[in-house]
């Protein structure tokens, strides 16, 4: 049985005005992501791949066609989506558990004191954060940031979660440990996810599908089906079918990377 | 820095004043000046402990502390939502920029014989030249501060369900709190500095007076002793705010404390 569409770009564009003319970012972009599912976009950097994320997030207008959660377009930011940045966004002034907690306090999703206290605790376990919980994130590791935008994302109990290069800034060990704790938070408390990385790796491991984005403006160049069932180990980085997927794919997203050099090449003064 | 002994720590902290004083009843007995230029640490201290007890000087103290700080008060509760305004909105930024540039060039001194004009000699010129001085010095403060603040922070409130009302109160009030109290010390220092030259132009009381009449009776023992205690109040302001940015900004990621 084939999940229900949750997230749908119908032949999306969106154009920017520059000082002299408009910049197409987004051309004519038509995907979904199905029920539970993880999409990774992967393509050149500076193409457009977060304008998409944007436009989910409710941050961005598509200039044409429409996006729409369950078949309503969308209006603005709300806590039904999480959204993790790449520079974490954590609250340098609040501590750990008052992150956590931040969005329990709204008056959009009000909760009991013991509600409030028994969702921090849960995050804070599940994320390994439970003995920080009074640390200023300023003492906090660049993978403990994280994993606390994670936490504090996941503590409003959101249905979809939208991931801006979240692990991009980390270093490639920590990335590996909060890939496996991604997927194993998600095995226990899933959701539909929406993730940009540079990494085809990192996009294959983790998702169901990966939309391949070509360069400025974006346009959908492929989409790949990724045919390894969760729960996933870090075995599978070893697979054969695994690589020989991880080579396909990079060599499509190599070809965008190059077009887009070209771009910027032709776009130099002289 | 911290140190295991108290005493240690004590004499640290004294020797740079002890130097100073040695230095000055150096130079009095060196015969490099006159003598009868220069007074004595004690002499000077001899006037403060009869200026105290005759109640002059905690008054004259007292009058001017009081005047920076309702300068300072209301030149902040003022520059803190012009600069928010300023920081926010483009128009209001495009309109005001070249305006409070203009205005917090001009030094406020320059401004006091206008002020005594309208406004005569009283406490009301000098409320008004203060609020002038601290009003620009803070606003550019603020506005800086404000315009530094990173729209992550309010993207992500966004994204947990956060109003704007909500985006204020909890995200833009915390962040600018340092910013706020950077503002009120920008503002104190302005401020001490135009008190006194507007004290010594038109007062009858405070300390720019007391030492604008002890210059008319060659009190030189009471200028220093007037010098010496603007700086000490200037001093001790400082750290009380120092003091309070540490205990409210202890999340904030600081090489210097």
């Amino acid at each position: 049985m084939i999940s229900p569409d949750r997230i749908v770009f119908d032949h999306v564009s969106v154009t920017f005005p520059t000082p002299t003319d408009m910049l197409p970012v987004v051309e004519d972009v038509s995907f979904s992501v199905r029920d539970g599912e993880f999409v990774s976009l992967v393509g050149p950097s500076g193409c457009g791949k977060t304008t998409m994320l944007n436009i989910v997030a409710g941050f961005i207008k598509p200039s044409r066609g429409s996006v729409t959660l369950d078949g309503i377009p969308i209006l603005g930011p709300g806590s039904d989506r999480g959204v993790i940045f790449q520079e974490y966004g954590v609250f340098p002034w609040l501590t750990v558990e008052k992150n956590i907690e931040f969005g329990l306090n709204l008056r959009s999703n009000p909760r009991s004191r013991e509600k409030r206290a028994e969702v921090c605790e849960r995050y804070m376990r599940l994320m390994g954060l439970y003995e920080f919980r009074n640390a200023y994130p300023k003492t906090l590791s660049g993978g403990m940031r994280q994993r606390l935008a994670l936490a504090r994302a996941y503590a409003v109990a959101p249905q979809f979660l939208l991931m801006d290069e979240p692990f991009g800034a980390l270093d490639a060990q920590t990335r590996t440990a909060m890939q496996d704790l991604l997927l194993e938070v998600l095995q226990k408390e899933g959701k539909t996810v929406m993730l940009i990385t540079h990494s085809v790796e990192e996009a294959i491991y983790l998702s169901s599908r990966v939309v391949v984005v070509s360069a400025r403006p974006s346009r959908v160049r492929c989409i790949v089906e990724v045919p390894f069932p969760y729960p996933r180990t870090e075995q599978l980085h070893e697979n054969a079918e695994f690589l020989g997927l991880r080579s396909r794919v990079r060599d499509l997203v190599m070809r965008e990377y190059a077009a887009q050099e070209q771009q910027t090449r032709d776009a130099a003064p002289h | 820095m911290t140190y295991a002994n108290p005493l240690k720590k004590l004499i640290v902290l004294a020797l740079p004043w002890i130097c100073v004083i040695a230095a000055w009843t150096l130079l009095h007995y060196s015969g490099i000046v006159n003598p009868s230029l220069i007074p004595t640490p004690a002499q000077v201290a001899r006037r403060f402990w009869e200026l105290m007890s005759n109640g002059k000087l905690p008054i004259d103290m007292l009058v001017s502390t009081k005047r920076v700080l309702v300068g300072v008060v209301l030149g902040t509760l003022l520059a803190v939502p012009t600069g928010f305004a300023l920081g926010w909105n483009r128009s209001v930024h495009v309109f005001a920029d070249p305006l409070i540039n203009f205005f917090r060039a001009l030094p406020p001194i320059a401004l006091i014989p206008l002020v005594v004009v309208y406004f005569g000699i009283g406490e009301a010129a000098k409320v008004v030249i203060l609020f002038y001085a601290a009003f620009f010095s803070g606003v550019i403060v603020m506005y800086e501060g404000i315009s530094q603040i990173s729209p992550i922070y309010i993207r992500v409130a966004r994204t947990l369900g956060a109003t704007d009302g909500e985006i204020f109160r909890r995200v833009i009030v915390p962040l600018s709190l340092p910013h706020i109290l950077t503002a009120v010390r920008v503002e104190l220092g302005v401020v001490w500095a135009t008190l006194v030259a507007s004290e010594l132009i038109a007062a009858q009381n405070g300390l720019g007076a007391m030492i604008q009449n002890a210059s008319s009776f060659f009190q030189l023992d009471i200028i220093y002793l007037g010098i010496i205690c603007i700086g000490l109040i200037a001093l001790i302001m400082d750290l009380i705010l120092r003091k309070v940015s540490r205990r409210f900004l202890s999340w904030q990621d600081r090489i210097a404390a």
